[in-house]
C-alpha cells in the first residue's frame, strides 16, 4: 500500500468548513458556535496527543503498551458513558465490564482466528474503534434503560407483586435498552455502500489502497464491530438494571 | 392474626412516611382508610415486602414477615395496586403469566368470573379494555394464583358507580366464595362499611383509631 503524507496547511484550509458551520449555527440561530469551536479545538488536540502516543507504541512495538492503552480508553470510555446514563444507579461498573469484555472477546476472537496479527499495527486502531463503538452502544442501551425503568416502573412493581424476580420483572425494559444500543449500528451496516462509505474504507481508498482491500477490511470491521456492540450493549443492561433492585427484589426508591 | 405491626416506620427521603405503627389486623376484611398522604398505600406495600420498614416489625400470621421468602410471599399475599398495570397482551396471556409465577394450573373462566368479568374477556386486548375492566383484570390475574390474602389499594377509585358496584360485587363474592382475607385500602368510609369488618385510621402516617368497623366507623 502507498502511503500518503497530509501537511499541516491542509489541515488548516480544512477548517474553512468548519468556519461555514459556524457560519451557519450563527445565522440560523442554532447556537452551537461555542460547541463547534470547542469540539474543533479538542479534536485537534486529542488526535494529535493520540497521534503521537500511536506513534511511540507503533515504535516500541511491545504488546503492553497496547494493553495499557485500550485499558485507558476503556476506562475513559466507561466515564464517558455514564454521564448519558444518568438515571441508571452505580453504572460505572457495569460500563467498564461491558466495555472491557467486549474490547477483549472481539480483539481475542479475531487474533485467534487469525484475521488479524496481534501487533500494534493492528490492535490500537482496531481496538479503538471496537471500543468506541461499544461504549456508544452501552451509553446508549442504559441511557433508554434509565428511561424504561422509570416509566415502566408501576408495571415493574404490579409484576414484582405477582411473585416475579427482578430479571423477570425488568425483561421487557432490559429487551427494549439492549435493542436500543444495538440498533444504529444494525441499521448503518444494512445501509453500508448504499448510502454512505463507512469511515476505514474512505481512508483507505485515499491512502491509496485497492478497492477490494478496502472493500474486505471494511466487512470484517464492520463485523467486529456489530460483535463488539452487541456483547457491551448485552453486558451493560444484564448488570446495570439489578442496580435498580434491592436483595429482596424490591424497587429501589427512585 | 393475620398481620401485627409494631411500632412500624418508613420514610421517603427525610418524610415519615408511617411512624410508630402499632396495630394489629385480624383475618377477614380489613380497610385501612384515612386521608390521601396518610401512608395507606405504603402500608400495603410493607405487607407483602414490595418495601420493607425502617424501623420496627411486622409479623404475618405469627412470624416476622422478614423470615418469609419475598416472592413466595408476594403469592400467597397478592397486591393488587390503585393504577391497573397489566403486561402487553391478552388478559389471558396475564393470567398465564401469573398462574404460572405461582405454579398453579390456571382455571381461567373461574378467576375471571370471581372478578365480576365474563369469560370472553379472555381473548381481549388489555390495551383495548376501560380503566374498570383493566382493574378487574387485575384482580383476576391476582385470583389465578390462588392468594390467601388479598391487599387492595384504591380497587375502585378510577371508576364510575356502575364500575364500582361490578368490583365490589366482586369482592363479596370472593369473600364468601373463597376463604380468602382481605386487606383494603379505601378513602371512601361508606366503601369501608360495605366491605369490611375491622378498620385501621391513619392521619399523617400515625395510627388514629383500630378496631372494629362499628366501633372506629360509628
Amino acid at each position: 500500500m502507498t502511503s500518503i503524507h497530509i501537511e499541516l496547511w491542509q489541515v488548516a484550509a480544512s477548517l474553512s468548513l468548519v468556519a461555514l458551520a459556524a457560519a451557519i449555527s450563527l445565522w440560523r440561530g442554532a447556537d452551537l458556535e461555542g460547541d463547534i469551536g470547542l469540539a474543533t479545538a479538542r479534536s485537534f488536540v486529542q488526535l494529535t496527543l493520540v497521534g503521537y502516543a500511536i506513534k511511540l507504541i507503533f515504535e516500541a512495538d511491545t504488546i503492553w503498551l497496547v494493553l495499557a492503552l485500550l485499558s485507558v480508553m476503556v476506562v475513559f470510555g466507561a466515564i464517558t458513558a455514564r454521564h448519558r446514563a444518568a438515571k441508571v444507579p452505580g453504572s460505572f461498573g457495569p460500563l467498564l465490564v461491558a466495555l472491557a469484555l467486549a474490547g477483549a472477546a472481539t480483539l481475542g476472537l479475531v487474533v485467534a482466528l487469525g484475521i488479524f496479527e496481534p501487533t500494534p499495527r493492528y490492535l490500537v486502531p482496531v481496538g479503538g474503534m471496537v471500543i468506541g463503538n461499544a461504549m456508544t452502544a452501552s451509553a446508549v442501551a442504559l441511557n433508554r434503560l434509565g428511561d424504561e425503568m422509570e416509566e415502566a416502573r408501576g408495571r415493574i412493581e404490579a409484576t414484582l407483586a405477582l411473585g416475579a424476580t427482578a430479571r423477570e420483572a425488568a425483561a421487557p425494559s432490559v429487551r427494549r435498552a439492549l435493542r436500543s444500543g444495538m440498533i444504529a449500528l444494525v441499521d448503518s451496516t444494512k445501509t453500508t455502500g448504499l448510502i454512505f462509505f463507512p469511515g476505514t474504507m474512505v481512508g483507505m481508498l485515499l491512502a491509496g489502497a485497492s478497492p477490494t482491500d478496502a472493500v474486505r477490511l471494511q466487512l470484517i470491521l464492520l463485523y467486529v464491530l456489530l460483535g463488539s456492540v452487541s456483547i457491551s450493549a448485552l453486558t451493560a443492561t444484564a448488570l446495570a438494571y439489578r442496580n435498580f433492585f434491592t436483595p429482596a427484589a424490591q424497587l429501589r426508591e427512585a | 392474626m393475620l398481620f401485627e405491626l409494631q411500632e412500624v416506620g418508613f420514610d421517603r427521603g427525610s418524610r415519615a412516611v408511617l411512624d410508630g405503627l402499632t396495630a394489629e389486623l385480624p383475618e377477614g376484611a380489613t380497610a385501612v382508610v384515612g386521608p390521601s398522604g396518610a401512608g395507606k398505600s405504603t402500608l400495603l406495600r410493607l405487607l407483602n415486602r414490595l418495601a420493607d420498614p425502617a424501623r420496627g416489625r411486622i409479623a404475618y400470621r405469627g412470624r416476622p414477615l422478614g423470615s418469609y421468602e419475598p416472592l413466595a410471599l408476594r403469592r400467597e399475599v397478592a397486591l393488587v395496586p390503585q393504577l391497573p398495570a397489566l403486561l402487553p397482551g391478552t388478559v389471558e396471556s396475564n393470567l398465564a403469566y401469573a398462574a404460572d409465577l405461582a405454579g398453579e394450573q390456571l382455571d381461567l373462566d373461574h378467576a375471571l368470573r370471581l372478578a365480576g368479568l365474563s369469560p370472553d374477556f379472555a381473548a381481549r386486548e388489555v390495551s383495548k379494555l376501560s380503566v374498570g375492566e383493566q382493574q378487574r383484570a387485575m384482580l383476576a390475574r391476582a385470583l389465578a394464583q390462588r392468594p390467601r390474602v388479598l391487599l387492595l389499594d384504591e380497587p375502585t377509585s378510577a371508576l364510575d358507580h356502575a364500575a364500582r358496584d361490578a368490583i365490589e360485587a366482586a369482592l363479596g363474592k370472593l369473600r364468601r366464595e373463597l376463604e380468602i382475607s382481605i386487606v383494603l385500602v379505601s378513602h371512601d368510609p361508606e366503601q369501608a362499611r360495605r366491605l369490611s369488618d375491622w378498620v385501621l385510621r391513619l392521619e399523617s402516617g400515625r395510627l388514629a383509631a383500630c378496631g372494629p368497623l362499628e366501633e372506629v366507623l360509628a
